[in-house]
């Protein structure tokens, strides 16, 4: 049908300059004329220049991310398609997957964060999924940054109102406030759904002759070119990018999300696909591809938002609400019945061939006819030179400061930006539609019942950025360490990970040292805590004017909790309970919060993670809880160890009494200090001695901080801090800071 | 006991709803589409929550013109029962079988959170199994919650007895602090003239099960199966 293309006379003879404006440099532009055989015309360039940007073809990322371990007995599927897969058990599975929409999001936050959100979903329900839970890692600006508090109203309220009209529960997150985001947010967001293993659905378009159906919202001009705007860094004049920018509907993908679900219950879809990043095109090349098929498109059939739209717009529109399938012939009324019941836009506008191409036609012309390896395989893949930094030396706890009273120091950490409350943030997302919220925002991780059943799905995300800056290495194992750890807390069994790599310009070379530095650090950890990852994004390119954000190799893990009867929680629960900690002490205070805070300065190592002593601690906290041994526990992490105590004392609104700190420390050290691989449990006084005589069998030390009780955290020597006090210092600073004028 | 709960395109706590009357009624309700001009014999009528038309035009508006709500109002003006749950009071004063309006919140925020309540009146089908003056925790998940009608109304409701709920300390005191979306009196859900349709922002069917962290919802579903069954 294809074969050699009468391609648009007016469309050849590009210049360097319209090239180098598709993001295609010239020696790639020179592998296109040989992949193509001939020169491209401007609707075909278009196309290659989607498919080679680097959002959707990882070339810079793709050898490293090899690296990371992505089997084990619990993956179904692995990264590929449009979602990770792990086993629940029973025959349901968890399907999952975490992706970035920083670019879009720092240009226009409401719209960009939002169909970060509905694209994210998408993913998941194009796999059979019904989507269970969100949640969002999002990081901005400094405080004082006049851009800040706009951009994170907007990017709130975007991320609450997409999936609060879907229906689904965003049951936590995390949020950091840095000068590194200043000119580049990120807006990292994550689903998981809920699927029986024997009805996912993927995306290979295997066999010929078999129609290509568009289904969901109709056409339009906006997101031309989001991918390669994705791919590239900002300048003065980024905002100028704001048509590159989605506009989200979510009451649309509400029903195309039912009339999906309905669909798959009938025998019919061969394929599926969303249209995310480089819609249309990107969508039917990997179905295409993935199937051995060529694939006709025929775009006077795709249902149209305006008039006039060229071909090139069409396939380069990202549009929201899209879903690209393949069904079996003859089962388009079926299909066509609940799309229209759905009152959605449902169309067949093509249908896949033998010949191995790419074709586009559009008012009777041939748009476009490209090899379909020439898209999919044959986008340069780069090993950029990278630079590791050196390792910094660790610092002395004697080398920070000790502030005058150790509870006024608490007081002021949980007054600051970094460890405030996030309680203005998720009110604005509905955390209980469902039903089967078990475990709200706030605590170590979310927590969902699987509908039905009493299995939990612990939900966490996760990343230390300053640790990453000051050691990539060490941040990348952290960021899946404290994942691991933020779950285990909770008593799931951590099943495996997705990741959101979010770096600055991997043309520099220092970059592609964190880049390669923070990989082979989760790579490491991953390994060790039979932690696969099973899905993913990269996001490149996250600079402005030269200055790249910090490292931020954001981590989002799923496990499983057998009976949420024996769950945990952080909160305190009943007086007279026993405060122990379980874990080493160095009191690690390099990269820390407590230095960062008091003393304006982030400098030295950052704590090291230790993943043989991260799985014996965090094995024996699991197995404390399974026994029912522990009444709360809660890990240690961003603050330290007197941080924890407090975060436990706010959520179960009781005091604690603390014994002093051991004096081979220095007090503030032992207090702020981040150390990993700790947790903090209460219990019962009758099981102190059990909970010993366990840990002893692993080699964990324990120690007995205090007692649970009083309405005031007290420490030995210093005036008793009120609960009152310090909840105001927590609560109080975002709520404040967002509506300051 | 029948019930029947209405789905509407963007409704998104029709399962929820469902769930709950089930787990009293020991079956399931009817789910009844809104393009539907029939519907079964009904002992309940239950609009659920969401987002009916994406809140378009105005939240609810578009869903009380929906084929179904024709034989909805004619059903509940007839004495049947009907529950609207936030998107679902939406939608009842939209169709007119609740007086007055829900506003943008006075945050212009959305809000998900546990809220106290105070039972104002138990002699009704839906609240029989809560104590008048009882302080309940039940959670709220709105943009548009911010109860609103005209002075002559908001008498009219209250000289009638017709506020269901009110949102409150924890000691049942009515105060400006207690009261999360600006609504007019602490009002968080309101009935009809005979008692026979309750409005209410916050969702019952949320807390119904302890692994939820509460029980308080559950009682108007089980004031419902006890009244109606």
């Amino acid at each position: 049908m294809s074969g050699t293309a009468d391609v648009a006379p007016e469309a050849t003879g590009l210049s360097e300059e319209l090239i180098a404006e598709h993001g295609i440099s010239p020696e790639e532009y020179e592998r296109l004329l040989k992949e193509l055989g001939r020169e491209p015309s401007l609707t075909e360039l278009g196309v290659f220049s989607v498919m080679w940007s680097e959002h959707c073809s990882y070339k810079s990322s793709r050898v490293w991310l090899k690296k990371l371990p992505t089997t084990g007995p619990q993956v179904i599927l692995g990264p590929g398609e449009n979602a990770g897969v792990v086993s629940l058990g029973d025959g349901q599975a968890a399907v999952f997957k975490m992706e970035s929409h920083n670019h879009p999001s720092y240009i226009e936050p409401y719209q960009g964060a939002a169909t970060g959100v509905g694209g994210i979903m998408r993913d998941v329900f194009t796999m059979g999924a019904r989507p269970i839970a969100n949640m969002n890692a999002l990081r901005f600006g400094s405080p004082g940054h006049p851009k800040t508090r706009h951009l994170v109203a907007g990017v709130v309220s975007g991320i609450g109102d997409y999936g609060n009209c879907m229906g689904v529960p965003t049951i936590g997150g995390e949020t950091n406030f840095d000068p590194g985001y200043n000119d580049n947010i990120l807006v990292n967001a994550m689903c998981v759904g809920l699927v029986d293993a024997n009805r996912i659905f993927k995306s290979a378009a295997k066999g010929v002759g078999l129609p290509v159906v568009y289904v969901g919202s109709k056409t339009g001009r906006d997101g031309i070119h989001g991918a390669t705007m994705a791919s590239a860094e900002f300048d003065e004049d980024s905002e100028e990018k704001r048509p590159t920018v989605q506009v989200g509907d979510p009451f649309t993908e509400k029903l195309l999300l039912e009339a999906c679900l309905e669909l798959m219950t009938k025998d019919v879809i061969i394929a599926i696909q969303d249209m995310g990043a480089a819609g249309l095109t990107s969508s039917s090349v990997e179905m295409a591809d993935k199937g051995g098929v060529g694939i006709d498109l025929d775009l006077d059939k795709v249902p149209m938002r305006e008039e006039g739209m060229t071909a090139y717009e069409m396939l380069l529109s990202e549009s929201q609400e899209r879903m690209l399938m393949v069904l079996k012939p003859g089962s388009e009324p079926v299909a066509q019945r609940i799309f229209t019941k759905w009152e959605l836009d449902f169309a067949v506008i093509g249908e896949t061939t033998d010949t191995g191409h790419f074709v586009a036609r559009h008012n009777g012309e041939v748009e476009a006819d490209i090899p379909l390896p020439a898209l999919a395989h044959a986008a340069p893949i780069y090993e950029r030179p990278y630079e590791k930094r050196e390792a910094l030396p660790t610092i002395a706890p004697d080398d920070v400061q000790a502030p005058p009273s150790i509870l006024s120091a608490l007081e002021r950490l949980l007054g600051s930006p970094h460890l405030s409350s996030r309680r203005w943030i998720y009110e604005q997302y509905d955390h209980m539609v469902m039903a089967d919220t078990v475990q709200r925002p706030g605590g170590d991780a979310g927590v969902v019942r699987v509908h039905g059943t009493d299995k939990g799905l612990a939900v966490s995300c996760d990343v230390t950025p300053r640790y990453c800056t000051a050691d990539p290495f060490e941040g990348g194992k952290q960021a899946v360490a404290e994942c691991w750890r933020n779950l285990t807390a909770t008593g799931a069994k951590p099943l495996a990970i997705t990741d959101c790599l979010n770096f600055g310009n991997p043309e520099r070379p220092e970059i592609m040292g964190e880049f390669v530095g923070a990989i082979e650090g989760m790579a490491e950890a991953c390994t060790i805590l039979h932690f696969p990852v099973v899905s993913g994004n990269v996001s490149l390119y996250n600079e402005t004017n030269g200055v790249a954000i910090p490292p931020t190799p954001a981590v989002g893990g799923v496990g499983l909790i057998a009976n949420i009867a024996e769950m945990a929680d952080m909160s305190l629960k009943a007086d007279g309970d026993v405060i122990l900690l379980l874990g080493r002490e160095t009191g690690h205070l390099g990269q820390s919060i407590y230095m960062s805070e008091m003393e304006d300065r982030l400098v030295g190592a950052p704590p090291p993670v230790d993943l043989a002593r991260e799985r014996v601690v965090g094995d024996l906290a699991r197995g404390l809880i399974k026994a029912c041994t522990v009444n709360s526990v809660h890990d240690v992490s961003d603050g330290g160890l007197l941080v924890a105590i407090a975060e436990m004392a706010l959520a179960g609104q009781r005091g604690v009494d603390l014994e002093a700190a051991p004096e081979k420390i220095p007090a503030h050290a032992i207090w702020f200090g981040e150390d990993q691989a700790r947790y903090v449990v209460t219990a019962t006084p009758d099981k102190v001695d059990t909970i010993v005589d366990v840990a002893a069998v692993y080699d964990v030390p324990v120690r007995v901080l205090g007692t649970v009780g009083g309405d005031t955290m007290t420490l030995s020597g210093e005036a008793p801090l009120p609960l009152g006090m310090l909840r105001a210092a927590y609560e109080d600073w975002l709520p404040r800071f967002m509506t300051q004028r | 006991m029948k019930a029947s709960v209405i789905v509407f395109p963007g409704s998104n706590c029709d399962r929820d709803a469902a769930i709950a009357l089930q787990s009293v009624m020991g079956a399931a309700p009817k789910m009844v589409w809104h393009g539907d001009s029939e519907l079964p014999k009904s002992d309940l009528i239950l609009l659920p929550g969401g987002f009916s038309y994406g809140d378009y035009l105005r939240s609810g508006a578009m869903a009380a013109h929906s084929p179904v709500m024709h034989e909805v109002v004619r059903r509940a003006k007839a004495g049947t029962p009907v529950l609207g749950i936030c998107n679902g009071f939406q939608v009842l004063t939209e169709a007119g079988l609740l007086p007055g309006i829900l506003m943008r919140n006075a945050t212009l925020r959305f809000i998900c959170k546990d809220v106290l309540l105070r039972v104002e009146r138990d002699d009704t089908p839906f609240a029989g199994h809560y104590k008048q003056d009882q302080v309940v925790r039940i959670p709220i998940a709105h943009k548009d919650g911010c109860y609103f009608a005209d002075p002559g109304t908001l008498y009219l409701l209250e000289n009638e007895n017709r506020v269901a709920f009110r949102y409150c300390e924890a000691d049942g005191a009515i105060t400006e602090a207690a009261n999360p979306n600006g609504s007019s009196g602490n009002i968080a859900g309101i009935y009809n003239n005979t008692g026979t349709v309750l409005g209410m922002m916050p969702h019952p069917e949320r807390l119904i099960d302890p692994a939820q962290s509460g029980t308080d919802g559950a009682k108007i579903f089980a004031s419902l199966v006890e009244t109606l069954h």
